[in-house]
Order: C-alpha cells, then structure tokens, then sequence
C-alpha cells in the first residue's frame, strides 16, 4: 500500500533546478527521514507535499504528487483542503500568540467547526497524542508563549494532529531544541508512528537513524539513494551517501 | 598617536554629549517658553491694560465677572437690581461717548478738563457705569473701580465664545474651536482609517510586487507634499464639490476640512499598517495555511491580530497628524468660531486660530496670551497621543 507517492519531480526556482527527476513512494505508519547536506532540496521536497511551495513566486513544479491515490496538484484540487488533510511541524516552534487551548482548536475553527463539545474533545485528544495535556492541562487559557520551546514545539505538534492529517510533515522539528526535548520529541514520533504517516527532514544523522524506518538521501537536487534506514546506515549502495553518513562531507 | 586618539575620542563624546543637550534643552525651553505666556492669560483682568470700569461711590457694586460687564455693554442688562445693586436703570459711558454730554470747549482743546468733567458725570448720574483710561480720572473722584473677576481655566475651555478684541470685555472661550479641532480630527480619521488600513492590507497581502513597488513611493510621496499645497487642492476642488453636493451657502465646512486631513493622515496610516503587518513572522503565515486556513481567514486570524498594536499606534499617530494640522485646515474650514452642529457648517481649530490670529495680536496682551494658552491645549492633546502610543508600545512587549 501507497500513502503518498512522488513521481518525475522537477522542481525550478527560477532558473535554478532545485529538485531533479526524483521519484519516492512512501508506505503507511512508516517514518521517512530526508537528510543530506544544507540546499540539498529536500525542505523542498517536503514542502511539496502541503503545497507550501506555492507561497514562492518563481516556484515551477513537473512531475505528480499523489496522497492517497489524489493528485494534490490537479486543477480541481482545493489548496486549503489538501493542506487540512496533510499536518506540518515547522523548525522553530510557531505557536500563534494565542491561547494554548486556541491554537490547538485553530486548525479545526479555520475549517468551520464551532461546536464547543467537539473542539474541546479534539483539543484534549490532540494535546494527550502530543504528549503535552498533563503539562498544560490546567494552564490551557495561558498565552502559548509563556510555556517552554520544547512544549512550544510539542503544542505545534498537537495543533497539526488536530485536523486529523493523512500525512505529517516534519521539517527539522527538534533542530532548535534542547537535549532533553529533542528526546521528547523524538518518543512522541514513535508513538505517532502508529497512527499517522511521518516525514521528515533532519540535519541529525543519529536522529534519522533513530526514529525513521527509511532514509532518502539527498545531494545537489538528486535523491542519491532511498532505502530501509539500517541499509542506508550500515551498508549504503552509493559512494556519496557513504561519504555523507561517514561524515566526510556535510 | 596614541594619546592623539584619545584626545579625539574625548572630542567626539564631547560633540555628541552637546549636540544632545542642546536638543533637549531646546524642547525644554519651548514648553517652558509656551506655558509662561499661556498661563499669564489665568492671572490677569480681562480689562485693557490702564484702562477701568467705575462706578459712583454711592454703588454698593464691588465686583462683576466678566459675562455681567460684557450684557451690562451689550445692554442684555440694563439695572443694577439684576447684578445686586440697587433698582436703579444702568448708564452706559465709554470715552467715546463724552462728545454726546459735553461740547468740544467744555472738554478743552487737549482734554485738559477731561477729568473734571468724568468726575461731574458720575456725580449728576449715579447710575452711571464707566469705562474709561484709569490715567483720564481725576484724584479724587468720586467714585469706585469695579474690580472684574480674572479669567478662570473653566471659562476659557468651557466658554463658547471668541472674541479676543471686543471692547471693554474680550471673550476668551475656547469650546468651539475645541469641537471644531476634535470633529475634524474624528472626520479624518471616520475616512482615513478604513482607507487607510485597507490600502495597508492591500500592500502587504493582497498585491503583487510590482504594485506595491509602485504604489508604496506613491504613498510615501504624500506625505512629502507641503500642507499649504492640500489646502490649496481643498480650496479649489473639495470645497466647490460639498457646495454643489449638498447646495450650500458656503462649501469651506467641518467635511471640507476632514477630507483634506484625511487625505493628509493617510500616509502615516498606510505605512505604519503596513509595516506593522509585514512584521507577521513568514512561519505564523505558513502555520496558519498549512492548517488548511485560506489566504483571507489567515489575514484576519493570524495577521491583524499579530500587527494589531502596530495598526494602532498607526491611527494615533494618524490623529496627531490630524490634530496638529494649520495650514490646510485653516484654508478650508471657513474659520467661523461657533460650535458646530454637524459636519457642513463652518468651523475653527485650535492651531488655524493661532496661525489667523497671532499676527493681529499685540504682543503681551491679552490676547496673544490667550493663543499661547490654546497652544497649550493643542500640547496637552498631542501628549496624551503620545502617552498612548508608549503606551500601547509598553502593552505590547509583555505579552
């Protein structure tokens, strides 16, 4: 079975080819970690999948993106439907100045749901799968600001769950994190793994090597090698991902 | 050399330590200079310099404020019974009314009988009020000063009316041209603010780069254009418009002068809301879209309420723009000093009164006392925008 699926991307920034002929298929309930060296594409890549790239005014695309069978690119396709369906995890942490309690519900008043049961329901669901509601379940009228950038990233987390998303977009999630929240987070993308389809994109080779199942690298807009995370790591089939993993380059 | 760099490190802080001096002292002494001459306005009689108002001795009446003396000259009173004297009707004499009683010789060729006949009127007519020079009265005259109550703070903001040069009372009240001043600032900005933050959106979400690369020097060059010249457009094509529109005697009304305002205030809201608004962090934008919010909800959920103390201090910043405004409101507003009751009447602000004014006014006199004093209204509104603004600020960085 397919989650989501990449075919003959060409992606040009300009005149700048950014991404070249890349193809990837990604199964269900599996964490796929994108690493490689800083403008490599693959925030690139990533971003493709909410159509986040859209945002750039000289961004080209060729090539298919499917998610569960629909292309997200097609014309009849709806941007703010495909981006409800698919969650993102930024860098920083980016909660809203806004209450805790609000910025998990966001994502659900922005779809039109204001039924007061349901919202609070979704909240506390989304709070406890982000590992987050016995921290703040007493504070959930507190600004978002006030609590730490581990439990920051954590509520960002909680905030993508909470439209119930197909896919998760992770892009560097705990790079600006400390040690210990790192750790957190990394446990809750294990847990997460059983219910959602996870991708992300990491500087930390130990990170991927940790937490995903498959690797892609990425070299110069080429996916050098995609693989199971454990022959990537111990026994990759190309000398470049070799020369990456043993730190020779990067 | 090296002592040579201390030495002109020492001379830099020097120059830059004068240079802040002399600006702070230069605010100081403006405001020190601005209240000295205002408030001289709360401790003197309205009465001319050297100039009296008496009565004759018999008179139990001590002392009028200045509104009795003002219908006592006007004749809206006519017995001293109304201002607690006595049932007696008031006679009225002022210096120039000496050629009515007396003939030319019994005054003297050089006024030298002048005083005797002051004292022989106010003895032949005890009903008598007088005002004359305090030098033309005799000693012992037969008669008492009337002492006139000074003008107090309440009277002159409270006062509805103006006028700094009637004789023997000027007015000084200030009301009108302080509704003049806040309906015209509230007239701007009723036009100015929507506009002004709706073309700000525009900017910073909505258009393109290559409009807003044009648009925005467009903007910013409003604001470059000397005020005098958006009075001269007010003249010329607003005023003439109201009239037509709404068939008026006169088109320089309040409307006149809140469009020119606003029209002046937009570029101070337009680039402070935008600045403001392009402040968003590009991640709050992308959580919010990546959330399935659309462009619009993304705006108003998210943007505004981030840019939301920005967009303020935009509109304050907008009326003090507004308030402080002379020259163009002085072109347009017809400059007719009553309280206006609606916006196509004639009216009057606080800073086109002193500009038309502080011309006319001798220097040190009652009058030009009275224009420091409204400067020191129009200070007192624009530090309360200031303090809002800070305060705004202040409010900001907490959260």
């Amino acid at each position: 079975m397919i989650q989501a699926e990449a075919k003959n991307i060409n992606v040009w920034y300009g005149d700048f080819h950014a991404l070249k002929d890349i193809s990837m298929t990604f199964e269900p309930n599996t964490v796929t970690a994108l690493i490689g060296p800083s403008g490599c594409g693959k925030s690139t890549f990533l971003r493709l999948f909410n159509r986040m790239n859209d945002l750039i005014s000289n961004f080209r695309l060729e090539g298919l993106i499917t998610v569960d069978g629909q292309n997200i690119y097609s014309k009849e396709a709806k941007i703010d439907e495909i981006r409800k369906g698919i969650g993102m995890v930024f860098q920083k942490p980016n909660p809203f100045p806004k209450s805790i309690f609000e910025n998990v519900a966001y994502g659900l008043r922005v779809n039109g749901i204001n039924d007061r049961k349901t919202i609070q329901e979704t909240v506390e669901r989304s709070l406890r799968q982000a590992a987050l509601w016995d921290e703040v379940k007493d504070d959930l009228k507190k600004s978002a600001m006030s609590i730490s950038g581990g439990q920051q990233q954590r509520l960002c987390i909680a905030r993508a769950l909470a439209v119930q998303p197909r896919l998760i977009l992770m892009d560097e999630p705990a790079s600006a994190l400390d040690p210990i929240s790192t750790a957190k987070i990394e446990e809750l993308i294990f847990e997460l793994k059983k219910s959602y389809t996870i991708l992300i994109v990491t500087h930390n080779l130990q990170q991927a090597g940790r937490i995903s199942d498959y690797t892609g690298f990425f070299y110069l807009g080429d996916m050098v090698e995609h693989d199971l995370t454990k022959k990537i790591f111990l026994n990759p089939s190309n000398e470049r991902t070799q020369n990456y993993i043993t730190g020779r380059f990067g | 050399m090296k002592k040579f760099r201390k030495i002109f490190e020492k001379f830099i802080e020097g120059v830059l330590f004068s240079s802040s001096t002399i600006t702070s002292l230069t605010v100081i002494l403006i405001i020190v200079f601005l209240f000295r001459e205002g408030i001289g306005l709360f401790q003197s009689s309205p009465l001319e310099k050297n100039f009296v108002i008496t009565v004759s001795k018999q008179n139990p009446v001590q002392e009028l404020d200045a509104t009795q003396v003002k219908a006592i000259f006007n004749q809206d009173i006519t017995n001293w019974s109304k201002v607690g004297g006595a049932n007696d009707s008031i006679i009225l004499f002022t210096t120039s009314d000496i050629a009515t009683y007396y003939t030319e010789e019994e005054i003297g060729a050089n006024f030298e009988f002048l005083p005797k006949k002051l004292n022989d009127f106010i003895v032949s007519h005890p009903g008598a009020i007088m005002y004359v020079s305090g030098k033309s009265l005799p000693p012992g005259f037969n008669g008492h000063k009337i002492k006139v109550k000074d003008i107090t703070v309440s009277n002159f903001i409270f006062g509805k009316q103006w006028y700094p040069t009637s004789d023997p009372i000027p007015s000084f009240g200030i009301w009108p041209m302080i509704i003049g001043t806040l309906m015209v600032t509230l007239g701007a900005l009723l036009f100015a603010i929507p506009l002004g933050i709706a073309t700000a959106i525009f900017m910073a979400e909505v258009a393109d780069i290559r409009i807003r690369n044009i648009l925005k020097p467009v903007v910013e060059l409003l604001s470059g254009i000397p005020s005098v010249v958006f009075g001269f457009f007010g003249l010329i094509v607003i005023v003439p418009l109201i009239q037509q529109m709404f068939h008026l005697i006169v088109g320089e009304t309040v409307l006149a002068g809140s469009l020119v305002l606003g029209i002046m205030a937009l570029p101070t809201i337009i680039t402070i809301t935008e600045d403001s608004l392009r402040t968003t962090p590009q991640a709050l934008k992308e959580a919010s879209l990546a959330l399935g919010a659309t462009r619009w909800q993304t705006l108003v959920r998210v943007v505004i309420p981030y840019a939301k103390s920005g967009i303020s201090t935009a509109i304050i910043l907008g009326i003090g723009r507004a308030i402080g405004e002379t020259m163009a409101v002085l072109m347009v507003t017809g400059n007719a000093s009553n309280i206006p009751h609606s916006f196509l009447v004639p009216t009057r602000t606080i800073p086109a009164t002193i500009a038309a004014e502080l011309g006319e006014a001798p220097y040190g006199g009652l009058h030009f006392k009275a224009l420091f004093a409204l400067g020191i209204v129009l200070f007192l509104f624009t530090i309360i925008i200031n303090f809002t603004v800070e305060f705004i600020k202040n409010s900001k960085q907490r959260t």
